[in-house]
């Protein structure tokens, strides 16, 4: 099958990549960008563990072909930090406890993250919507959505922890 | 693991419909591609060509005019719906159909033609705009033709379309005077797929009774079913909640559901003599405002 050039912009970084066609977007930052912090899991658009932002919008990464996404702006969990620093949502699920084994984090942090930069105040019922399509088998949630209202509260400044 | 295929972008409506008529038997139409991409993964759909709408953005659009209704073109996406202030102000249901119809994820990539086309009967765009006497407009490379929704569904992943054939655009008449429209779907997840999905339209005259009703159940059959027995029960009559339960009795009879992992047949029935008594009345009190 005829592999096709396609560039994507991960984290402010432009990839040049050759891919069949049928590479999902999670295969593509995986497996030839090479950042693993986005993972998959039930591949079926259930767990939300892949979730992405594609030019700003949270999608699921393992229901999205890559090529569709030729030129756009993609962020996954590596990018959140800036400068060296975490991002006000990630100290936040730090200091609130807000994962156990970690594997759905990625995909919460970058569900809420979705949110937050459409809805800087979500109230609790948008973030618990914010995380419908995501499954945690550790937390409960609870950790998760109050980690999410700390951030929407200003307990967090960009560039502080 | 999905199978091999040619990948083709077309850049315009028209080139997308040149594609369609090269490979016509041996093609798939892609958008959002969150069900399509589903069975792909599972090795149940295999095509040669996937010719990927997505890009259009000539039809990535909603219109209004009080004239025409709603005009929503196929590869609008879920959550522009959800967001629009004209489609929140004149046709609330959909925003709120919307709101439940998958994750935020889903609903920011997947698209209004693609899930009409899919055709899954428990898809929840379907019921709720052939309540609301949508039509959708189908185009080939020889021409463009308009569908009611109602007449848009064969069979269980079928409809009407011909292989040559793609949706370019959905339309919504004005709503009528003195009517209402509600929908719900019970499941357990709040924005997951329907157990059984109800709507129901009713429109009032100048003397109070209901002059027109449309009944139309989700998941509770091969199609999006209408049920014409439960409407039969509404029209003409000055409404009561006896006339809602008997409604309800009626769309069961109506529904033809199967017994699955989520729900037996009769639960299904169960559900549909519920949720359609319940839209009723939710419906007849906005008409009857």
């Amino acid at each position: 099958m005829e592999k096709r050039l396609i560039t994507l912009i991960v984290n402010e970084q432009a990839y040049e990549i050759y891919v069949n066609p049928k590479t999902l977007l999670v295969e593509a930052i995986r497996d030839h960008v090479g950042l693993t912090g986005t993972k998959r899991g039930c591949e079926t658009v259930s767990c939300g563990a892949c979730t992405v932002l594609v030019n700003d919008m949270a999608v699921k990464s393992c229901s999205v072909l890559a090529v569709q996404c030729d030129g756009m702006k993609i962020t996954t969990s590596e990018g959140l930090e800036v400068n060296g620093k975490l991002a006000p949502i990630q100290k936040a699920f730090l200091d609130n406890g807000s994962y156990q084994c970690g594997f759905c984090t990625s995909g919460m942090l970058m569900a809420t993250s979705g949110l937050l930069k459409e809805n800087k105040k979500p109230t609790k019922d948008q973030i618990k919507e914010s995380i419908e399509g995501n499954i945690c088998r550790c937390t409960g949630y609870n950790s998760i959505v109050r980690a999410v209202e700390a951030v929407a509260r200003g307990e967090y400044k960009e560039g502080s922890v | 693991m999905i199978h091999d295929f040619t990948y083709l972008k077309p850049g315009s409506v028209k080139e997308a419909l040149a594609m369609l008529a090269d490979h016509v038997d041996e093609c798939k139409i892609v958008c959002g591609g969150q069900s399509l991409l589903i069975p792909m993964r599972q090795g149940l759909l295999v095509t040669d060509y996937l010719i990927d709408i997505k890009g259009l953005n000539e039809l990535s659009y909603i219109k209004y005019d009080a004239k025409e209704g709603l005009k929503m073109g196929a590869t609008t996406t879920h959550r522009m719906i959800e967001k629009s202030d004209v489609i929140k102000k004149h046709y609330p249901v959909l925003v709120e159909m919307e709101d439940r119809l998958a994750s935020t994820q889903t609903r920011n990539w997947g698209t209004i033609g693609g899930n009409l086309a899919h055709g899954d009967a428990a898809g929840d765009p379907a019921p709720v705009l052939t309540t609301l006497n949508a039509q959708v407009k189908i185009a080939s490379a020889k021409g463009e033709r308009l569908v009611p929704l109602e007449d848009f569904y064969t069979d269980i992943f079928e409809t009407v379309m011909e292989h040559d054939e793609m949706i370019v655009e959905i339309q919504v008449p004005p709503m009528p005077a003195k009517s209402g429209v509600a929908y719900t779907k019970f499941n357990l997840l709040r924005n997951d797929m329907g157990v059984v999905g109800v709507a129901v339209s009713v429109v009032a005259d100048a003397s109070g009774a209901c002059k027109d009703a449309r009944v139309v159940l989700g998941n509770a059959g091969v199609t999006p079913i209408r049920a014409k027995s439960a409407e039969k029960v509404l029209v003409g009559k000055k409404l009561s909640d006896a006339l809602f339960a008997q409604a309800g009795e009626a769309a069961a009879a109506d529904a033809d559901p199967v017994s699955d992992i989520h729900a037996s047949e009769e639960y299904r029935r169960h559900l549909v003599k519920v949720l359609t008594k319940r839209m009723a009345k939710k419906a007849w009190e906005q008409a009857s405002k």
